[in-house]
């Protein structure tokens, strides 16, 4: 059953492309040429590959999210708002409070992941209290933490003048790699004459996809060897069964949603650490949490699937941004075929019945065979 | 007089900025009650936008744009139908996908129709959806405020009435219903239920491209890559604050609806309310109101599920 | 019999077969039914009796074989077909809109409409007054299905399929849901409706009904015909036989009981349904150590929330439950369970297994937090795999593989997988809901076998079951459950089916009944 996964979330790449290759002819583009540029945007330079991993990062995170609540029946929608909230949190213990290096950091994941993780704790809440459908409550939740993050944002005293952002975290919260060393002159020095080292520490390399990897393995472990995942498990499978069996389903969804949130916290925490560095007026979504859902599915909702999907997804969407200034392709090409895979995803039925097609082919070339 | 003259332009507002989530809100009540989950409202409303924005700019005709949108919706929607229908997809999964292809597609043509612009250019005013009261009511009164709107915001009050015929008085509403409640009973009875569902979820495409027209269109004069962000999801708010039911579906946009005009409105005094606060409200009433209504607001008793045909 | 007309072949299904991916349900089956008879389709669970009937009236497309009615032949791709052609349906689970009304359910697919496609409501109220008048099937037209009792909904469903004209009735299962009083009306109904010409298929596995109401019967067994027989020239015996394929006894044997003391004591116990009603309404009970409990008692009297009450995934609004002499009222089912209650639950595919677990995982659903299957929240795989296919073993449960996923074994063995897992708990009280609903004759020896075991044991078991004959067989005692409360309580030697029915009903007790 594995395998048949494995083979449907293949084909439904492989549809994507194709149907974004039509796409792109039909607007008079030659998609070969399309698809080589987007694979030189990616492994054509050494800051390409980094900045791929860079776009990846935060998409493993709350992939891993998603998929955390998916494996205990729960669809967690609010990856968005809870990065938002994440991040926002995160930014603000790293530009109010004052701590040394190292520990910065540590503190201001670790309150970003809390804020997360209470903000999916307040749906996961709301289900296992009132039966409300967590769908519902996280669509809300993440409108409200992207006005609450703004309203945060506009507040004299964190918001930097003359800028629709907040001020810049300090530089002991940031979890660069080799951050204040690549601009030393010692460092300069060195980049000189290492062409790639020079071109991969370019962009805000940073810890954010140790972490993220790190989590990834995390997770799995946890569902696969742990009670508590043996639990999150029953409870998504048959939350029927579960209570009969004497599990405690309400106290675990919200364990369930507490523990993505603190996912997607962490994914809004390491971008503001890593890369954006402040927390910026949001006028819309900006789509980290949507992207986490189809980094999911593409993953079959397993946390260390998320880890070569998220780099799927960061490919396509970084190796998609070079699309209009080569070759004047919109970008939107790359969400057409993401929403593509995640279409023929949704549809395992079609695919079992290609392949099926397929099979009694075969079956019938061996009958005449005989 | 001038209180009563600020409330009128409040409500004006208010009911300017619900039109749109009515249509869609709409929408999503005839695909729910055939038991089709449509989370893709949002990617069917963008494509509205876009689609009616682009017609009504190259035929210089703001219904021929509205039309285009409700096809373009529902072309949008006849996808999700054969994922959610005939291949029992996850719904929620295929209406995810609708919210990537729907916003994508739209933004790719527009750069591929408008020479790479991430808008679409602008209609005239007069080329816009027409107000039918216009200079009519004598200006600055209460009256005009209220009434002086868009035909789409009219049209959609009338669409309100004939989902609820359509769906409790009819033939066909009972059958669609059916579908939604209990679609093997309805299938042994011969009802054709992969028709009543097709027929729902395309309805509710053609409904919510309205809505994306109903913006780009009569609200503000073009389509641009902001311009729907969220409001397919707040018109799904709206259905389920509405309790699956159109009139229902109809005060929830119009809570929504209101909110957007005291932020519109306050925006222009010198009131000191924070507008991200006041943009917050009516996600925190709906919150309230499922916590208070709860168990009411379950929706039709085989919404969600796939229906497979010929099955033990 | 002069009412059948046997020149007059109303249905005859030819070499019918009807095959889901490698499973073959039905194998070549033929079917002759004449105008004006009842005809008795006999089978075990899963024989394929439905699944012919369901090709019969157009849900299923037969992979092979060829339907005539009246002597034409027909392609019924559809029920639109069959209704067209005069057949009507009772589906074991009704198939009505719990939301819609009464007449909204009666029409709903050939609606009679003013303009506009208005469904004209007060037109088909009448229409459907006249019709239940006609046939002697009162229903009240406006009330809505949720609101009615099962009894009214199934005369619903006769009333659909009388509505669209049918000739031919088919009832799946009619009487599952039926107290037997209400069994017997149906009996009258189906006579009565016979006499006026219409044609009956009943599918059942009860042979009693058989005996009394039908006139042929064919049986069905593991997707095959075994043969049609005129029923006043079987026994019962030969029925049964044939539909499991061998002799056998209708009694369990077991020892005399020695009652204990009292383990389990229920005082008026108050549990609300989901509809906020008192489902169980003042219950009491007491279950003795050593004895087999059987509780009787009509679907929907407040079994379900009564088991739901006592093992603690259902609120108890009044009223206490003690076992072994401690209060345990409302407490938490994991403590209920650690305490010395297991639970056969009557759903197992709800409510007993996780289908998409593995044999081993659901093995240890009560236990995975214990030693040696987990150590400070750390599973242990290989711990778990041994006690599995341990107990798989012991139970012969097939195939013999703990990685097995749980949704793949047949139904018997996912009961065994309950047993095993309920029983090696070792409790002090074994509540056993339905526990053999669904399976065939073997493994409902089977299970009934283990319960006896267990009592022998000196355990004690409380066992609540739809089927009088079971509860007849298997109890020592007999409680007698109506509208939510016990009405009486009986011994088992001296209880007879009489009795029961008329206390299962609601007529008052024993005494009363006597």
């Amino acid at each position: 059953m594995k395998q048949n996964r494995f083979l449907i979330v293949l084909l439904s790449i492989l549809f994507g492309l194709i149907v974004g290759a039509i796409v792109l002819s039909i607007a008079g583009f030659n998609p070969i040429e399309a698809y080589g540029v987007m694979i030189k945007g990616v492994f054509g330079k050494p800051k390409y590959i980094s900045w791929t991993i860079i776009r990846s990062t935060p998409l493993i995170l709350t992939g891993v999210s998603v998929a955390f609540a998916f494996r205990t029946g729960l669809f967690n929608i609010g990856a968005e708002g809870q990065f938002i909230i994440g991040s926002l949190v995160a930014t603000l213990v790293g530009y109010f409070i004052k701590l040394p290096p190292v520990i910065h950091p540590i503190v201001a994941i670790l309150a970003g992941c809390l804020a997360g993780a209470l903000w999916a704790g307040f749906a996961g809440l709301l289900k296992s209290k009132f039966g409300i459908n967590e769908v519902i409550t996280t669509i809300m939740l993440n409108w409200i933490a992207l006005y609450f993050s703004n309203f945060m944002v506009f507040t004299e005293g964190f918001k930097r003048p003359n800028k629709d952002a907040s001020h810049k975290i300090l530089e002991s919260a940031s979890i660069n790699i080799l951050g204040k060393w690549k601009t030393s002159e010692v460092g300069k020095a060195f980049l000189k004459d290492n062409d790639f080292l020079r071109g991969f520490l370019n962009p805000p390399v940073n810890y954010g996809f140790i972490i993220a990897i790190l989590v990834a393995i995390l997770m799995w472990y946890i569902l696969k060897h742990t009670t508590l995942g043996y639990q999150l498990r029953a409870v998504g499978l048959n939350k029927d069964a579960a209570e009969y069996g004497g599990i405690n389903v309400k106290k675990n969804i919200v364990i369930s949603m507490m523990i993505a949130g603190a996912l997607s916290g962490l994914a809004g925490a390491v971008q503001v650490l890593g890369v954006s560095k402040e927390t910026a007026v949001l006028a819309t979504m900006e789509g980290y949490g949507f992207d986490g859902i189809a980094v999911s599915l593409i993953a079959g909702n397993s946390p260390l699937g998320c880890i070569p999907a998220a780099l799927l997804f960061g490919g396509l969407k970084y190796g998609g941004s070079k699309l209009q200034p080569t070759i004047g392709a919109p970008f939107e090409v790359i969400n057409i075929i993401i929403g593509i895979i995640v279409f023929f995803i949704a549809m395992p039925k079609l695919i079992e019945i290609i392949t099926s097609i397929k099979d009694r082919k075969r079956g019938e070339k061996v009958g005449n065979i005989k | 007089m001038e209180i009563l003259n600020d409330i009128g332009i409040i409500i004006g507002i208010s009911l300017m900025y619900a039109a749109p989530l009515m249509f869609t809100s709409l929408g999503g009540v005839i695909s729910e009650n055939a038991g089709v989950v449509n989370i893709g409202l949002e990617g069917m409303m963008t494509m509205g936008a876009f689609a009616g924005a682009a017609a009504a700019y190259f035929s210089g005709n703001p219904w021929i744009g509205f039309i285009v949108a409700g096809l373009a919706g529902g072309a949008l929607a006849l996808l999700h139908a054969v994922a959610c229908v005939t291949f029992t997809a996850d719904h929620v999964v295929s209406g995810i996908a609708m919210n990537f292809i729907g916003p994508g597609l739209a933004l790719y043509l527009c750069k591929i129709f408008f020479d790479g612009a991430a808008m679409t250019l602008p209609l005239d005013l007069n080329h816009k959806i027409p107000r039918p009261l216009n200079n009519i009511l004598p200006p600055d009164s209460f009256l005009n405020s209220v009434l002086n709107q868009y035909a789409t915001v009219y049209i959609a009050f009338i669409l309100v009435f004939l989902v609820w015929f359509l769906l409790y008085k009819t033939k066909l509403g009972l059958r669609i219903r059916s579908v939604g409640e209990h679609p093997r009973a309805a299938e042994t009875l011969g009802v054709n239920v992969y028709k009543m569902k097709y027929l729902a979820v395309i309805l509710s495409g053609v409904f919510a491209g309205f809505g994306g027209a109903a913006l780009s269109t009569a609200v503000v004069s073009n389509y641009r890559a902001s311009l729907v962000s969220g409001q397919g999801f707040i018109a799904l708010a709206a259905m389920i604050f509405g309790n699956w039911k159109p009139q229902g579906a109809m005060w929830g946009c119009l809570l929504f609806g209101a909110a957007q005009g005291l932020v519109v409105y306050l925006g222009g005094t010198s009131l000191k309310v924070s507008s991200q606060i006041l943009a917050m409200i009516p996600y925190v009433i709906t919150i309230i109101v499922l916590m208070v209504f709860v168990g009411e607001a379950s929706g039709p008793a085989a919404n969600g599920l796939p229906y497979e045909k010929n099955q033990g | 019999m002069n009412r059948i007309d046997f020149d007059n072949k109303v249905i005859e299904m030819k070499n019918i077969t009807k095959k889901f991916g490698d499973f073959v349900a039905n194998d070549n089956i033929d079917l002759t039914v004449h105008k004006g008879e009842i005809h008795a389709l006999l089978g075990e669970n899963g024989a394929g009796k439905s699944t012919l009937m369901n090709v019969l009236y157009g849900l299923y497309e037969p992979t092979s074989g060829e339907i005539y009615l009246n002597g034409n032949k027909v392609d019924i791709t559809n029920p639109s077909i069959a209704i067209k052609n005069g057949i009507g349906m009772v589906h074991q689970h009704f198939m009505l809109v719990e939301t819609f009304t009464v007449v909204e359910n009666i029409i709903l697919g050939m609606e009679t409409t003013k303009s506009l496609g208005v469904v004209d409501i007060e037109k088909a109220t009448k229409e459907v007054e006249e019709i239940s008048k006609k046939y002697g099937l009162y229903v009240d037209p406006n009330a809505k299905i949720h609101d009615i009792t099962v009894g009214m909904q199934q005369r619903v469903e006769i009333l659909k399929a009388l509505y669209r004209g049918a000739d031919i009735l088919i009832l799946d299962e009619p009487t599952a849901v039926l107290t037997p009083q209400e069994i017997e009306e149906l009996m009258q109904i189906m006579k009565s409706l016979s006499n006026q010409g219409k044609t009956i298929i009943i599918i059942t596995h009860k042979l009693r009904e058989i005996k009394q109401a039908a006139d042929y019967c064919t049986i069905i067994r593991r997707g095959k015909k075994i043969d049609t027989v005129k029923v006043d020239e079987v026994t019962e015996e030969d029925l049964a036989s044939m539909m499991v394929g061998r002799k056998v006894s209708f009694n369990v044997e077991k020892e005399e009981a020695s009652r204990g003391e009292v383990i389990l004591k229920v005082e008026n116990l108050v549990v609300k349904d989901n509809r906020k009603l008192n489902a169980v309404n003042g219950l009491s009970l007491e279950l003795h150590k050593g004895e087999i409990l059987g509780i009787a008692g009509v679907d929907g009297n407040g079994q379900s929330e009564f088991i739901e009450g006592i093992t603690g995934l259902r609120p108890i609004e009044s009223g206490t439950v003690k076992l072994n002499g401690k209060d345990i009222t409302n407490h938490s089912p994991k403590e209920i369970i650690d305490n010395g209650m297991n639970t056969i639950p009557e759903d197992r595919q709800k409510r007993g297994l996780i289908l998409d677990f593995t044999v081993a995982e659901n093995i240890i659903l009560e236990n995975y937090h214990k030693e040696p299957f987990s150590r400070k929240g750390r599973l242990n795989h290989k711990e778990v795999s041994n006690y599995a296919k341990e107990l798989i073993e012991k139970f012969d449960i097939r195939p013999r593989d703990d990685k097995h996923i749980a949704g793949e074994l047949s139904g018997g063995n996912q009961q065994k997988v309950i047993l095993a897992r309920e029983i090696s708990n070792d409790p002090d009280v074994l509540i056993a809901a339905q526990p053999t609903r669904g399976l065939d004759v073997g493994a409902i020896e089977y299970v009934h076998k283990y319960l006896i075991e267990q009592r022998d044991k000196g355990e004690a078991v409380l066992l609540i079951s739809f089927e009088l004959d079971e509860i007849m067989n298997v109890s020592d005692r007999i409680a007698v459950i109506f509208d939510g409360k016990i009405v009486d309580i009986l011994d088992a030697k001296e209880a007879d089916e009489k009795t029961l029915g008329y206390l299962m009903a609601g007529g008052g007790t024993i005494d009363e009944a006597k």
